[in-house]
Parts: C-alpha cells; sequence; structure tokens
C-alpha cells in the first residue's frame, strides 16, 4: 500500500507540474503582444504598456518568470487582477464558497434522483418503467445545461412564480434551480450506473440467500442489494464533484451566482489574465486533488488496484 | 455475372458488415438517424425553406408570438426565429462536427503514437495527456478562448483540443494491445515500414472502439460549442446559432419564450439523435467483441 500511495503522489505532483506549466505559458501564447491585447490598440502608449510589462514581470527571462511564478502560487500569491487590483487569491476565495455549495447541492439532486430512477428501472427490468427511465437517461444526457435551467425558469419562476431566476444566497429557494440544472443532467447517469449495478447485485448468490432466509423484499432490495450496488456510483460522484466544479460555469452565468466559474468568463471578457490563470490552476489542481483522494480510497479498499 | 476474383471484396459476414447490420436494425438507431438526417436537410436547404433573411431587422415585427406568417415568432430586432433557427442550427452542427474532427485527428494520431514507439516518447506523451485531463468539463475550452480570443474558429479549435485526451488515451491502449500481436510481428518481420504498419494494420483494428467515442463524442461536441455559444465566447452578433440565440433570448425569457425554446429544442434533438445512434453503436461494438472472442 506504501508504494502504491508514492506512486499515486508522484504522479499527482508531475501532474500538477504540467498544470502549472500550462496555466503560466497562458500569457505567453496569446498571438501577437499581450499587453496590446490586455489594454486595446487604442490605449497602447510606451508608457502604459512599459508599466503593464513591469507588473506581470515579462521583463524577465521566461525561467525566471515561471520561478517566480511557482514560488508565489506554492505561497497562496497568484498576483493581482489588472482589472481591480485585487489579489487574485482573495477573489478566488471570496468566489470558491459559492461554487462549492452549488456543486454539492447539485451532488445531492443527481444521487438522489438518479439513485431512485434506477432503482425502480432495475427492479421493474424490462417493463415499461424501465424503458421510460431509460428514456428519460438518454434525454437527460442530451439536453443543454442551459436549456435546461431556462425551461426550470420558465416553468417554476415565470409560470409558478415559486423561485427566484436570479438568486446569489445559499437558501433552499436560491438553490433549488441552480441545483436542479446542474444536478439533473448527472442524475440521468448515476440512473443509468445504478441500474446497471443493480441488476448485476439482484443476480448475486447472498440476495438469493437473503431470499431464501425469508427475508422481506424491501429489506433484501434496501439492505443487501441497494447498499452494494451504490459502492461504484459513489466512488463515480467523487469524481463527479469535480467535475460538477468545472460544469459550474454556465450555472453561475445563468442565475448570475457569485462562483469561480463565472469569474472565469468575466475575467476572459476582460482580458484579465492573472485571474483566467488563477481560476484555472485552482480548479484543475482541486480536480487533481479530489482525483489523487479518490484513488487512494479505492486502492485501500480494493488490493486489485494497489497491484496495477 | 461474376465477381473478379482479384479484387479483395468485404465479405457480407465481416465484423464490420455484422456490426453494420445490427446498427440498421436498432429502432432507437433509425430513430435518431432519421431524426439527424432531417436536422442536416432542413438546416442545409435552409435558403429553399424561407425567403426571410436571418440578419435582417424589422422593427415593426419585433417580439411577434409564433404565427402563420413566423411558425417560431420573432425576436426583439423582429427577425424571423424559424430562420435564424435553420441557420443557426449549419453552424451549430458545423462547430460540432469540426470540434470531433480535430480532436479525433490529432488525439488518434499522438495515440498511435505514443502507443506504438513507447519509450520516453510515450511517457512525456501520456504525462501530458494526463495533464490535459485535469481540466475539468469545459475549463480546458475556456483557457483556449482566452489565449486565443472568442470567434467561432477558436471555440471550433478550443473544443477540438479539449478532445484529444480521450481519443488519445483509447487508441494509445489500443496500440498496446494491438502491437505485440502476431500479425503485427509477421508484418515487420516482411519489412513494413512502421507508418504502414500503424495506418495498414493498427488502425483499421483500433477503428471499432474509437468508432464509439467518435459518435457519442459528437454529441458532446455539439453541447460544448452551443455552452461556448451560450456564453458569448463564439459567434459574434448577428450571426445565427442556437447557443448564442439562447443567450440572446435569455433577456426575454418573461415575454418571449420562443426565442429560448426553439433554439435550446434543436440543440437537444441533434444531441439526442446523436447518442441513440451512439449507443447502438455501442452496442454493436460490445456485441461483435463478444462474438470475436468466441464468448
Amino acid at each position: 500500500m506504501f508504494n502504491y500511495l508514492i506512486r499515486r503522489l508522484f504522479t499527482s505532483i508531475l501532474v500538477l507540474f504540467g498544470i502549472s506549466v500550462l496555466v503560466f505559458s497562458v500569457i505567453h501564447l496569446v498571438p501577437g503582444d499581450v499587453t496590446t491585447a490586455i489594454l486595446g490598440r487604442q490605449n497602447v502608449n510606451a508608457e502604459k504598456v512599459a508599466a503593464l510589462r513591469e507588473q506581470l514581470g515579462l521583463n524577465d527571462p521566461i525561467l525566471v518568470q515561471y520561478g517566480r511564478y511557482i514560488s508565489n502560487a506554492l505561497r497562496g500569491d497568484l498576483g493581482a487582477s489588472i482589472r481591480t487590483k485585487q489579489p487574485v487569491s482573495e477573489a478566488i476565495a471570496e468566489q470558491l464558497p459559492g461554487t462549492f455549495t452549488l456543486a454539492i447541492s447539485a451532488l445531492i439532486v443527481a444521487l438522489s434522483f438518479g439513485a431512485i430512477l434506477g432503482l425502480l428501472a432495475a427492479l421493474r427490468h424490462g417493463s415499461w418503467v424501465d424503458t421510460l427511465v431509460m428514456g428519460l437517461s438518454v434525454s437527460g444526457l442530451s439536453i443543454p445545461t442551459f436549456w435546461m435551467g431556462l425551461l426550470l425558469i420558465l416553468f417554476f419562476s415565470v409560470r409558478l412564480k415559486l423561485f427566484p431566476s436570479i438568486s446569489n444566497g445559499s437558501s433552499f429557494a436560491d438553490l433549488f434551480l441552480p441545483a436542479l440544472t446542474l444536478g439533473l443532467p448527472e442524475a440521468a447517469v448515476v440512473a443509468r450506473m445504478v441500474r446497471a449495478s443493480m441488476l448485476d447485485v439482484l443476480n448475486k448468490e447472498y440476495i438469493t440467500t437473503a431470499r431464501a432466509k425469508g427475508l422481506p423484499k424491501y429489506m433484501v432490495i434496501l439492505k443487501h442489494a441497494l447498499r452494494n450496488a451504490l459502492i461504484p456510483v459513489v466512488t463515480f460522484l467523487g469524481l463527479q464533484m469535480a467535475y460538477l466544479l468545472g460544469g459550474a460555469t454556465i450555472v453561475e452565468t445563468m442565475f448570475a451566482r457569485q462562483g469561480i466559474g463565472r469569474l472565469a468568463v468575466q475575467s476572459i471578457f476582460s482580458r484579465d489574465y492573472p485571474m483566467v490563470q488563477g481560476v484555472v490552476l485552482v480548479t484543475a489542481a482541486i480536480y487533481v486533488l479530489i482525483n489523487t483522494l479518490t484513488d487512494i480510497t479505492y486502492g485501500f479498499l480494493n488490493p486489485k488496484i494497489r497491484l496495477q | 455475372m461474376t465477381s473478379n476474383p482479384i479484387t479483395p471484396s468485404i465479405p457480407s459476414n465481416s465484423p464490420g458488415m455484422r456490426m453494420l447490420r445490427q446498427i440498421l436494425r436498432n429502432r432507437s438507431a433509425q430513430f435518431g438517424g432519421l431524426l439527424l438526417l432531417m436536422l442536416i436537410v432542413v438546416s442545409f436547404a435552409a435558403p429553399l425553406l424561407t425567403s426571410f433573411d436571418p440578419n435582417k431587422n424589422a422593427p415593426s415585427q419585433a417580439l411577434q408570438p409564433p404565427g402563420m406568417e413566423h411558425l417560431m415568432g420573432t425576436d426583439n430586432l423582429g427577425r424571423d426565429t424559424l430562420t435564424r433557427f435553420l441557420y443557426g442550427g449549419q453552424l451549430s452542427l458545423r462547430i460540432g462536427l469540426s470540434g470531433i474532427f480535430i480532436g479525433a485527428l490529432i488525439g488518434i494520431a499522438l495515440g498511435l503514437i505514443s502507443g506504438y514507439f513507447g519509450g520516453w516518447l510515450d511517457s512525456f506523451l501520456s504525462w501530458f495527456n494526463d495533464v490535459l485531463m485535469a481540466f475539468p468539463d469545459i475549463l480546458l475550452a475556456l483557457a483556449i478562448i482566452a489565449i486565443l480570443g472568442p470567434g467561432i474558429n477558436n471555440a471550433m479549435l478550443a473544443i477540438g483540443i479539449s478532445f484529444i485526451p480521450s481519443f488519445m488515451r483509447l487508441t494509445r491502449s489500443s496500440v498496446l494491445a494491438l502491437r505485440e500481436m502476431t500479425y503485427i510481428e509477421a508484418a515487420r518481420a516482411l519489412g513494413s515500414s512502421d507508418s504502414r504498419i500503424l495506418v495498414r494494420h493498427i488502425l483499421p483494428n483500433s477503428i471499432r472502439t474509437l468508432l464509439v467515442l467518435l459518435t457519442l463524442g459528437i454529441g458532446s461536441s455539439i453541447l460544448a460549442g452551443a455552452a461556448l455559444n451560450f456564453l458569448g465566447l463564439g459567434a459574434e452578433p448577428p450571426t445565427a446559432e442556437w447557443g448564442a440565440m439562447l443567450n440572446a433570448g435569455m433577456k426575454y425569457v418573461r415575454n418571449a419564450w420562443w426565442l429560448t425554446f426553439f433554439p435550446g429544442f434543436g440543440i437537444f434533438l441533434a444531441v439526442l439523435s446523436i447518442n441513440l445512434i451512439g449507443d447502438a453503436v455501442s452496442d454493436a461494438v460490445a456485441g461483435t467483441t463478444i462474438m470475436r472472442e468466441g464468448k
């Protein structure tokens, strides 16, 4: 296990190094001169360009720039926004809780809707219920998040006037529509997984034994079958949590919610490169961290993984 | 009339033909295929189906609900939504297809090179692939747009690059399994060059698994393209594109539902049709693999 742990951590560090190189390169890969891109063609004069180059540290050799970037980043300093002058790490720290709240709420939606639908489909395998759930699942996978959000706004906000269409808080009413928008397409994936996993588990001998012992049907399903069928789904959800952090971009923009996704889009429009770099670096690092933790946990639970 | 015995022909019971027959017999795939064909035909036949100009403003006709004259209503500038829907479909489908094409082309090429040659090149490319895969969902595309700037071509390129890791990883694992096969060794012993072995022997045998990713990837690529356009990072006004139309219609969601409903429905139908075909392809590939392995 120790060797596996070291190997996995080493791989993650290498990936993080790659991410830092790519993110650092953003500012250097901009076609033409980055200062012209930031200032706009009309505002370019030698003085402003020189000041901006100094602020971004572009006058030093590239390796020195990277060394400074990475050592500052390791100390939590991701530079300052070109537009607002606010420290990037401070802006991200302000926005991150909103994105996390949204992602966790969406995860709850995905798991609850997905598990119920997947369970129903597996228990009524081959019936119209199964066909309906699978139809809903493939539709859920095909619906663009932003259209789903708009349909939910049309129904719950415009027609029923139950929930706000623009919401920034973390109360149930504020989170209801954004969480459904982000979580329902994921519920389609979870439903498919739970169905497949349940069908597999229901054929196992221990289920036959549980039935033969005379246990009530609901007990066999809930205590023996569903519990085991959810193991692969829960592992998958760990990875989906990280995935939802990226997916939150559209939902945050749509519902005008505070979050790092919206911050990234706004920064792209305003050509605020330090902010874009910071958001991308932090999100990718969180993604790697969650992936690593999931893999390590899985390695603890399943010895086969450790030996691969 | 007898066929020329020298000309190689595809036997009707080859795995490829069996797979194609299985896909064509699948009800969902038939429905998906028909739906996709209809969307492609109506989008590309737009100039024949409508006499309106997609970009010409008619302020007196602004925000008309769907009716006989304008089947999908009009937008805030009085433009016919059906016309913009048809022209927008062309662009949305084109962005999706171009994105996946770029991703597949580069990803497959890198996967072939990485898996076949191995060594430090494989280690480097695999590491680079892991790095690209560490950017969740749309984030990689956003980072690329941040570098290149918004625009339709840049959106296509950004989507393409974000698809490279999946194609590369799948191709590489397929090559690793195939390169030790006896027929590859035989080809090498006969003096075939590396490029010939890769293109003539390894690639055709990897195609079946790649086909699933390619089909389902088209749907994801259309969704990603529409998402970038929805965020305002793709088509510039007044160009009609489904995602961009949705974004523009959001301001009027309370009094003109048709402006957001129809473009979203278009994206949904396009992706649904491709997912239905993709599911059938996936089943058919699994079926022929099981038959090949004699299970």
